[in-house]
């Protein structure tokens, strides 16, 4: 008898254990369902091409998103041309050059540091440094470049991991047949691995996309009657232009924010669906 | 020439264009060592300027907080609360529920299981914050006034929770990465000596994980600490020093969006307050990451 | 400078002319671990030679001397010299590029690039710059592909990918991409040790047939096949060089009792 009730209650451990965790699982994804759900209820009727090409306005009914989506592509496209060589560089030195010195672990150490800095502390390095001594102004260079340090450590630790599926047989290969060091990143090794690291571009400036913080910092205006026209021009971009919306008291400019939110989930769907379709596409080949 | 003497030639150029390509590969590297200066550097500069205005004391025991008003209070202590507040409430959400999660797809979970949950979880990662704010300002809140009546418009406890949300699967990936560090002649051990699962898993195996777990606690609170746009979203505008999370109150992050979003002049004290408030949020984000560093490295070289 | 009286009997003694490759006294390191000790030997030029030895014996570390291959491994130490025509090739300033268009190496396993059978050849004649037009590329592509003895077996299949080949053809394919660049010397570490007995018996004749224009060095960990293959033979043990000699004679007629215990089966 006391031996049925240890096996029992020893049982009922295991499944209390597991179904707590299922039930805080749930709980988790049912909130990103009910999240999801009340913003396509609320924002979808209000989605339109006029929508999309408005400028905003004082009244809700009026107003767009367009200056915000030129704002995002200009910022998110001056971002990845300033990060993505210097952190490709920066991730080829640090895996194919500098493995044993200490330097080099030292600036690996620091990159796995900044990884770890809020955003908003980058928006206030872009203030001091791009927009007031720089003097690039709240412009929308001055927002690529903080970005752009922003997304640096993401792009370089991904293209370092891509860097290093690369097995070393091929280096050997390359070597053996009198291909300098160079010779044998540029034509064999950064080709293979190409795939590794642009899906980590991709989900690097996915997550650039998303950034509100920094970029209110530097001076991204909220409310932006005109599409930037020239790297120096003010700008705004699709979540700072949502904050805005959802500070408005009007329930119509919430509905504005749930459309504009809809808006920027479908293009992160759209850019993290090309990462994982790049991902599985180089897995299979290698595989 | 002879093709040797062109080879040469050849040899001598691909020889110099080395040398140039991994300098410009090593300043690249290099750079990124001059963010990290640039940041500390840029707080630096502008925090002793402040501290020549205001004394660091006031500013560090200070309880009240009105650099924008006439009469001028430079006690950071209500946005400390404040930030302390949201992201204790955040954390009691995120740590049980990371730590539990972690567990079940570590130990339990069958592997098509796990291969579904964890994609879910790093969706909840990736949604931007702005829209957690939303959720937290137009959804949360309202669902909690239903129960709690005094629950005001702004509050700590709707961004607290959602931001626990956010930081859950922070949470769950680096404690599993730690559960799954723990060799399994362990686990076997124990169960060779007749333990249940549960027994092998809360008494073995996450007492084997505890610096691993603890590295991934205190990154989720640095997480929290630094989180800006649902707490500036939800949260509200007006610091309180306060343990009450059902009225308004407001971060050190919200406090620098609501100066950004102004019209304050460069150079002024206004304007260098929000570099202080950065200076003591970086000092106390970096502090948290490099304790969780030396308590992950601490657990690795334990089991390698 | 002490030459070990054995050593010095078999540098004079069987092959004519001068040594392709001399090494005087090298001992090597990996950090503070010594793992090659005062090797000295001369290599004849146009013959095959095989390292044999145990496992771990320091054959194939000893190889990749040869053509500095260890260099890219971090923490590696050389002490003494190693003379290819001649020339020191660990003196400071040496062109290590060079050294390796001189010294060709095929590796254990077969590691072709991932690109086409005729992008893995060419690829040692384009980074070196030895062809100036494309005619000429593919000249040089199909005469290494024959050399290798391939030729017949890829010629309809230049642009598939060099994956899609067996396992014996894509380690042919690599030594047709190492003849490429018309190398003096190609350093072969157990070619065949991952290969089935007939696409290893394609190896062997293949190095018969190349030792006319190359000197040739083999590690295998095979007895029969360095027996078959070699004209003279080196045994290691223990990260020294026990003994040097004609390949008959060193196992029909070994001078030392630690060899004997190898070559015929009583350890390794």
């Amino acid at each position: 008898m006391k031996r049925l009730q240890v096996r029992v209650s020893r049982l009922f451990g295991d499944l209390l254990l597991q179904s707590m965790a299922i039930l805080v699982l749930a709980l988790a994804l049912m909130a990103l369902t009910a999240l999801l759900v009340d913003v396509v209820a609320d924002g979808w009727g209000r989605l339109s091409w006029s929508f999309l090409t408005s400028f905003p306005s004082r009244r809700a009914a009026d107003a767009g998103i367009y200056p915000a989506l030129v704002g995002t592509v200009w910022v998110i496209t001056l971002t990845a041309v300033l990060a993505v060589p210097i952190g490709i560089a920066a991730a080829i030195y640090l895996e194919e050059y500098g493995k044993s010195g200490r330097l080099s672990r030292l600036i690996e150490v620091n990159i796995s540091n900044l990884a770890g800095v809020p955003s908003i502390i980058y928006g206030l390095l872009g203030l001091a440094l791009f927009v007031r001594m720089l003097g690039l102004g709240r412009s929308v260079i001055a927002g690529a470049a903080t970005l752009a340090l922003l997304v640096l450590p993401v792009v370089i630790l991904s293209t370092r991991e891509a860097l290093r599926a690369v097995p070393p047989s091929i280096r050997e290969a390359s070597l053996a047949l009198g291909a300098t060091k160079w010779q044998t990143i540029w034509f064999q090794v950064l080709p293979i691995a190409m795939p590794g690291v642009l899906t980590g571009l991709i989900l690097a400036l996915s997550r650039a996309i998303g950034e509100t913080a920094p970029l209110i910092t530097i001076g991204a205006l909220t409310y932006v009657p005109f599409a930037p026209d020239s790297l120096w021009s003010p700008f705004t971009v699709l979540p700072i232009q949502i904050f805005n919306w959802l500070s408005r008291p009007q329930e119509a400019f919430a509905q504005n924010a749930s459309a504009g939110i809809i808006v920027l989930l479908l293009v992160l769907l759209g850019m993290n669906a090309v990462a994982i379709v790049l991902r599985d596409r180089y897995q299979r080949r290698r595989g | 020439m002879t093709d040797a003497a062109k080879r040469a030639g050849r040899d001598r150029f691909r020889r110099r264009a080395e040398f140039v390509i991994e300098r410009a590969l090593f300043l690249s590297a290099v750079g990124s060592v001059l963010i990290t200066g640039g940041i500390i550097a840029v707080l630096v500069v502008e925090t002793i300027a402040f501290f020549k205005e205001v004394s660091v004391l006031e500013f560090l025991t200070g309880t009240e907080w009105t650099p924008l008003f006439s009469e001028k209070r430079f006690g950071v202590l209500p946005l400390v609360a404040g930030t302390a507040l949201v992201s204790a409430i955040a954390m009691t959400v995120a740590l049980p529920a990371g730590l539990l999660s972690a567990i079940y797809l570590s130990e339990y979970a069958p592997d098509q299981v796990r291969r579904t949950l964890k994609p879910m979880l790093e969706i909840l990662a990736g949604v931007p914050t702005v829209v957690y704010g939303y959720f937290a300002l137009l959804f949360v809140t309202p669902l909690l006034q239903q129960f709690i009546p005094g629950l005001a418009g702004f509050n700590a406890l709707a961004p607290g929770l959602v931001m626990g949300i956010m930081i859950l699967p922070l949470v769950s990936s680096l404690s599993e990465d730690a559960l799954h560090a723990v060799p399994t002649g362990l686990r076997e051990a124990a169960l060779a000596l007749g333990s249940t699962r549960m027994q092998t898993t809360l008494r073995v195996v996450v007492p084997a994980a505890f610096s691993g777990i603890s590295a991934s606690f205190i990154l989720g609170v640095s997480r929290a600490i630094g989180e800006t746009m649902i707490v500036a979203v939800a949260a509200g505008q007006q610091p309180r020093l306060t343990a009450n999370p059902l009225v308004p109150v407001e971060t050190m992050t919200a406090y620098i969006v609501q100066v950004s979003l102004g019209d304050t002049p460069g150079g002024t004290l206004e304007y260098r307050t929000i570099f202080a408030v950065g200076m003591l949020l970086f000092a106390m984000t970096f502090a948290l990451n490099l304790v969780s560093n030396w308590l992950r490295r601490r657990f690795r070289e334990q089991y390698s | 400078m002490l030459t070990p009286p054995r050593v010095r009997a078999a540098r004079a003694g069987d092959a004519a002319g001068p040594a392709k490759i001399d090494v005087r006294q090298l001992n090597f390191y990996y950090g503070a671990t010594r793992a090659l000790t005062d090797i000295s030997l001369a290599i004849q030029p146009n013959i095959v030679t095989a390292f044999i030895g145990p496992s771990g014996c320091g054959k194939s570390t000893f190889l990749r001397t040869l053509n500095r291959m260890n260099d890219i491994i971090p923490g590696t130490r050389v002490e003494g010299e190693v003379c290819i025509d001649d020339r020191s090739i660990y003196a400071p300033g040496t062109d290590v590029v060079a050294l390796r268009r001189k010294v060709g190496m095929v590796f254990q396993k077969s590691n072709p690039f991932p690109k086409s059978i005729f992008e893995n050849v060419a690829y040692g004649l384009r980074i070196n710059g030895l062809v100036d037009n494309r005619s000429e590329l593919n000249d040089r592509v199909e005469e290494s592909l024959r050399a290798a003895a391939i030729w017949d077996e890829v010629k309809d299949r230049l642009p598939e990918p060099a994956l899609s080949l067996s396992g014996g053809q894509q380690q042919r394919l690599c030594i047709a991409r190492t003849l490429a660049i018309r190398p003096e010397v190609v350093l072969m570490d157990e070619p065949a040790s991952a290969l089935d007995p007939i696409a290893t018996q394609r190896i062997e004749e293949l190095i018969f047939e190349l030792k006319r224009t190359y000197t040739i060095v083999i590690v295998t960990h095979n007895m029969q096949q360095a027996a078959r293959v070699s004209d003279r033979t080196a045994f290691f043990w223990l990260g020294k060089l026990i003994e040097y000699a004609p390949t008959d004679s060193v196992f029909t007629n070994p001078k030392e009792k630690l060899t004997e215990d190898y070559v015929t089966g009583r350890f390794g």
